[in-house]
């Protein structure tokens, strides 16, 4: 049985009424040991942020596993952020990289979600580690892409507090975005 | 473009001009980190989240209805224990937010906010009150048709849906930039079907919207591939 699925529509301007968690940055809590803060912003075609902007993030742990209702832990595996300011934050540990459909080895990374007003459906990317030079060097995903600078709107640079990556949905140095 | 899903890049939908990307997605195989998802449990419902009508000590004004369906995946398996948000206008139109500027009452005893979990046929319910149609700034005289957003995680990063549930013979459909950006085959998909069954005699009119979410299989479905092209 093959159903069709239901289409997407946009989350829209209001969207924090329905989908703000007070603990949503938290990945790992507060005061985790080795924790970092992913951010960066989230910027339109005239490179204004976007502040009504939902991020979500999806990624292994530090082990190479995904976090299941049997071993909840203290490591939930998702982050959500508002962009209220123009920048998201994700307090989260750096993933193991996870093998991919093929099996083959990737480097550490985080799956990313972008929900907003003006967006019909989410759109869909990956967060990369800039200091990870060997195993990125090494990764399927980042090798099919056509550039350098395609890949560079992927690879998050270390920061003061964790590292930041700018989400740019439109323009010249637009993000990478995936369908999968 | 895909059957099911709206293109970004949506001109009568201004916002699209300066937020879709116009590059074309590059197409990934979902490997484990979109064969995985969140599994987000009873922790983040209350026992009364699936129920709106009742906010702040209060009764909400408005028709009062019952919302339920089934969250299947394509392969016609229920979802079963996955968190639903869903968030909605007021009766009269108008949004608890900030941001929120039309002059519409806000109602006191509404929040607009609920949450539950599916059950294990993938069945929610939410009683709640039905919502106004609201206008907003697109273009000359735009009104947005009554909608109720919704919020689904199903099982795996690739199931994640965020969509909005109309109501059956709203002229306003017609007029809907964001309605219209689906194609025409998939559109009725997002329109909730009057429900007598489940309709509650002297107390509530019910709707019943079912929700398909992806198929989690690692081969590629035929409904895949650029399904976000500009
Ligand atoms: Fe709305």
């Amino acid at each position: 049985m093959t159903l069709l699925p239901t289409p997407s529509q946009t989350a829209g301007p209001f969207l924090s009424i329905g989908l703000r968690w007070n603990d949503g940055p938290y990945v790992v809590p507060p005061g985790t040991a080795g924790a970092v803060w992913l951010r960066g912003r989230v910027l339109d075609s005239a490179g204004d942020p976007v502040t009504d902007a939902l991020v979500e993030t999806w990624q292994a742990g530090p082990d190479g596993r995904f976090a299941s209702r049997e071993e909840t832990g203290n490591f939930r595996g998702f982050g959500r952020s508002e962009t209220l300011e123009g920048e998201y934050a994700v307090l989260t540990l750096k993933p193991a990289g996870v093998p991919d459909a093929e099996g083959r080895p990737q480097a550490p990374h985080v799956a990313v979600s972008i929900f907003a007003r003006g967006l019909l459906d989410r759109v869909i990317s990956r967060l990369y580690f800039a200091d990870e030079q060997e195993a990125n060097a090494a990764d399927p995903l980042l090798n099919s892409l056509p550039d350098d600078a395609a890949r560079a709107t992927l690879l998050a640079r270390p920061s003061r507090d964790g590292y930041r990556l700018n989400l740019v949905l439109q323009g010249s140095d637009e993000t990478v975005f995936f369908s999968v | 473009m895909s059957e099911t899903h709206p293109a970004l890049l949506s001109p009568d939908y201004l916002s699209t001009r300066t937020r879709a990307p116009l590059r074309d997605p590059l197409p990934v195989q979902p490997g484990m980190t979109e064969l995985t998802g969140p599994l987000l449990g009873q922790g983040r419902v209350g026992v009364h989240d699936a129920d709106l009508t009742r906010w702040a000590g209060g009764e909400a004004i408005g028709q009062r209805i019952v919302v339920s369906g089934r969250v299947l995946d394509q392969d016609g398996r229920p979802v079963r224990d996955s968190l639903v948000e869903l968030w909605q206008a007021n009766a009269a139109g108008r949004y608890r937010h900030t941001q929120d500027r039309w002059p519409a009452p806000l109602d006191p005893h509404f929040s607009g906010q609920g949450r539950t979990m599916t059950d294990n046929d993938g069945m929610y319910t939410f009683l709640t009150v039905r919502p106004g149609a609201y206008p907003w700034r697109n273009h000359d005289n735009a009104w947005r048709p009554a909608h109720i957003h919704f919020s689904l995680f199903g099982v795996a990063f690739v199931q994640r849906l965020v969509t909005q549930m109309y109501f059956p013979e709203d002229p306003l459909l017609a007029l809907d930039p964001i309605y219209q950006a689906v194609p025409a085959a998939a559109r009725e998909r997002l329109v909730s079907h009057y429900d007598h069954q489940a309709t509650q005699p002297e107390w509530a009119l019910a709707y019943r919207f079912d929700i398909v979410l992806r198929g989690v299989a690692a081969t590629p479905f035929e409904d895949e591939g650029e399904h976000d092209g500009g």
